[in-house]
């Protein structure tokens, strides 16, 4: 940068008063200063996490174990598709820094075309992280579960696909020998939470009892969340052994065994902190993205109606330009100690 | 309206074609490093799992490999690194005293928290 920020000037003028020390507008310190303060309030909720997985260590989830999904292809991408959002939020940074810089040479086209740029990356991230909470909500298909012993266990492998349920006992509603093959995942859940399932017959909303067609579990494998009698923290089990004690679980008759997804009183996760430092950090972080877009949109509409261009510099793109930034720094540092530590 | 007596300073950040195209040069090289450490930090992480023996170190160049990065951010994206010395420690200084602070407090405290609720079998 040329200018007062690089040229030297001695102090007693510089602190004299008419010249700001800093050798910079009014408007960007103010930015700054913003951001400084913005930044202490996500470096306190981070901090907040920080203590609370400190305080419950072995509990706590791992990363790669609850982020492992990618749109339309299932499970088994450890982080993949978090490390892709960064990418997505760096670029869009870089798209911003070059908007300011073509602002700087008063190029109208190409501050116009970084921006756009810019929003549309803006636009990728926070629908992302739409998908990526809605993936969270709703969770595994296998959820976590309370084994006999009281222990608690996480579960991962591939479900198998449910087929249809076949009516033995009529209800108030199916009829015996009705082949139900809708919403299957969703019924299947809600009878497990409700303990009305057991050994492959499942007692449906209406009363009727159906048997269950479903295909066979895979590589099943059960990572011990919480003490119980007999399984202890960190115990992985595997193969035959997983499916014998998830489903004597599941077949015992008693409601609230399996926790599906998450919600801010429990998880399927980890604890209950988990849940809701997840919601608040990247809930905060993406509301920060939402606003960061929605401001990049009414300064491309200045852009566009060359406001800037008649004032005779583009600094408004450049303090958006610092904020957008901002947000790509905060979401750097929630990727490290969120997802991957 | 024109006043001269307060200094424009947003015309200050003017600079020529030539100029710029040493700006973009050194914007793409800031990207490609950016791009190379998010790499390697997913490569790191899908292959050593959290509990292995050398699990520490890789969650220590995590954090590292996260400075790093958030410093370019700062100081080439956001221009920190161009403006006066003054207006860089103004910004700076006070956050990194708050922040050590308490991380300080977070990491002695939770840790104790864990000790007294596991001996107390919580």
């Amino acid at each position: 940068m040329s200018g007062h920020a690089s040229k030297q000037i001695d102090t007693s003028t510089l602190w004299g008063g008419k010249i700001s020390p800093f050798s910079t507008s009014y408007g960007k310190l103010m930015m700054w200063f913003f951001l400084v303060s913005d930044a202490l309030t996500f470096g306190g909720l981070l901090i907040a996490y920080g203590f609370t997985r400190h305080d419950a260590q072995d509990a706590w989830p791992i990363g790669e174990e609850t982020f492992n999904s990618m749109p339309f292809l299932g499970h088994g991408f450890p982080l993949l598709y978090v490390a892709l959002m960064t990418f997505i939020l760096i670029v869009s940074s870089v798209t911003m820094v070059l908007a300011v810089e073509a602002g700087h040479r008063m190029d109208k086209k190409g501050v116009i075309k970084w921006m756009v740029a810019t929003i549309i990356g803006g636009f990728f991230f926070v629908g992302s992280q739409a998908w990526e909470w809605s993936h969270f909500i709703h969770g595994s298909e296998f959820g976590k579960v309370e084994l006999v012993d009281g222990s608690q266990a996480i579960v991962r492998g591939h479900f198998g696909e449910i087929k249809n349920f076949t009516v033995i006992e009529a209800g108030s509603h199916h009829a015996k020998g009705a082949v139900i093959k809708d919403d299957l995942m969703h019924q299947f859940q809600h009878a497990v939470e409700a303990g009305k399932i057991n050994d492959g017959v499942i007692t449906l909303h209406d009363g009727s009892k159906a048997k269950i067609t479903k295909e066979a579990d895979q590589h099943m494998e059960l990572i011990i969340k919480k003490d119980g009698k007999t399984n202890k923290v960190g115990t992985k089990i595997h193969g035959k052994n997983a499916e014998k004690m998830y489903y004597e679980a599941i077949y015992s008759g008693t409601p609230h065994k399996v926790i599906y997804g998450a919600n801010l009183e429990q998880n399927e996760y980890g604890p209950q902190q988990y849940g809701q430092f997840f919601f608040f950090i990247t809930g905060f972080h993406g509301f920060h993205v939402f606003s960061g877009v929605i401001i990049n949109i009414i300064i491309l509409l200045g852009v566009i109606a060359g406001t800037y261009h008649k004032r005779g510099h583009y600094e408004m793109v450049e303090k958006t330009g610092l904020y957008w930034h901002f947000v790509d720094l905060v979401w750097v540092f929630v990727f490290t100690f969120f997802y991957l530590v | 309206m024109e006043r001269d007596d307060v200094i424009e300073y947003s015309l200050d950040a003017h600079h020529s074609e030539e100029e710029g195209k040493v700006l973009r040069k050194k914007i793409w090289k800031v990207t490609a490093l950016l791009t190379i450490i998010t790499v390697v930090e997913v490569l790191l992480g899908a292959f050593i799992k959290q509990g292995t023996t050398i699990w520490p170190i890789v969650k220590w160049s995590f954090i590292a490999l996260t400075l790093v990065k958030a410093a370019y951010i700062v100081l080439s994206f956001m221009h920190l690194g161009d403006e006066r010395k003054v207006m860089r420690y103004v910004i700076l200084i006070p956050y990194f005293i708050f922040i050590a602070y308490l991380i300080f407090i977070l990491l002695t405290e939770g840790i104790y928290v864990d000790d007294v609720l596991k001996s107390h079998g919580v």
